[in-house]
């Protein structure tokens, strides 16, 4: 049972994760924390600061680790190969189908106001993670260090472009040695 | 050496050693399959590129998959796919067997707390160069916020807001397309 709701689970986040993984951490979000509770929503930050460290694609990194965790090592590799699964039959599929000039300028202009939309889409999912189990002193009288690291390092990342394993890393040592 | 072997090679060196997402991965590929084996010529590599950026999936699976079926067919589509994501899925594994040994304790709970934060901040500024770079204007805000609104607060599944927000995008597109048509026919 376990296996099919992951090969379901992750089939669909392929078939309908559309600009990049950023955008797909918000149907990885809603399926593995709200719908199925394979994981907290701490252990979903965690595994996104993880994969931000290690190489590799981060939805094949979250598709591993949420397949381990609730299947073993037989979910985990289930759960990758249904993430690849839409992509190979596009293959096959798309190249035929997609490829002639005439079909890319409708995909482009599609694209283009689907922009919008994806970019509300990985809002969400960061809004989504803004819980007391992310910021665990907010609005407890102290000094609110987790929404200072949050708005410090959102000012770094959106206006100076700093690298987000640089960011990630700074705030892994203000935590060590605040908390 | 056989294709299929090189290509997963070439595909496991890329997936092993490079941080960032897919975007940070092109210009190592381009190196490797046009500049290096000089499998596919740069011009034809970028058309593929800008198809394979269009499509929905994992973008650096999609990548291997077009280019090793390009370069060798069907077996190198495969060794290309293998060679991106085996690197990913063993150091995931063996991070996940760690991680669960360690993350009780106090100093990995005490880093963790710091990242938390940084993590949420860090797919928040994404969104919002997003929003900038897709020319959103006061009209076209509400796409965005609807967004949000349904995802966040009505806690509607991301696959339904896609799903409509693809159908709406398509008779955008369409119309768009319409009216280039007439503007040729006219003059």
């Amino acid at each position: 049972m376990i296996y099919l709701q992951l090969l379901w689970v992750f089939v669909k986040i392929g078939v309908l994760g559309f600009g990049g993984g950023y955008a797909m951490l918000s149907l990885i979000q809603h399926e593995v924390v709200d719908h199925y509770g394979w994981m907290t929503m701490t252990d979903f930050a965690d595994m996104v600061a993880i994969s931000q460290m290690t190489p590799g694609p981060i939805s094949i990194n979250l598709a591993t680790y949420v397949g381990y965790t609730t299947a073993g090592l037989g979910g985990s590799l289930l759960a990758s190969f249904a993430l690849c699964l839409p992509s190979i039959i596009m293959v096959y599929l798309i190249l035929k189908l997609f490829m002639s000039n005439k079909n890319n300028a409708l995909m482009d202009n599609t694209l283009k106001g689907l922009k919008p939309a994806i970019a509300g889409l990985i809002f969400a999912a960061g809004l989504s993670m803004m819980n007391l189990q992310n910021f665990p002193d907010f609005g407890r009288g102290q000094y609110n260090i987790s929404v200072i690291i949050c708005v410090l390092a959102f000012v770094a990342s959106y206006f100076f472009k700093a690298n987000p394993i640089l960011l990630i890393v700074i705030s892994g040592i203000i935590g060590f040695i605040v908390y | 050496m056989k294709k299929p072997l090189q290509l997963f090679w070439s595909f496991f060196k890329i997936g092993a050693f490079t941080l960032g997402g897919g975007y940070a991965m092109l210009s190592m590929v381009e190196k490797a399959v046009v500049d290096q084996k000089k499998w596919i010529p740069t011009d034809e590599f970028w058309d593929m590129i800008a198809v394979v950026q269009s499509l929905p999936g994992v973008f650096a699976v999609n990548t291997a998959l077009y280019v090793g079926h390009r370069v060798a067919g069907t077996k190198g589509a495969f060794a290309a796919m293998l060679g991106a994501i085996i690197p990913s899925i063993t150091i995931i594994l063996l991070l996940a067997t760690v991680f669960r040994e360690y993350r009780d304790q106090p100093v990995v709970e005490r880093i963790f707390k710091g990242i938390r934060p940084c993590v949420v901040a860090l797919i928040l500024a994404p969104s919002l160069r997003m929003i900038k770079s897709a020319k959103v204007t006061w009209k076209t805000a509400i796409i965005p916020i609807a967004t949000v609104f349904l995802i966040w607060w009505c806690k509607i599944s991301p696959a339904y807001v896609i799903l409509a927000a693809i159908a709406g995008s398509l008779v955008y597109a369409l119309i768009i397309n319409k009216k280039a048509k007439e503007k040729e026919v006219r003059s």
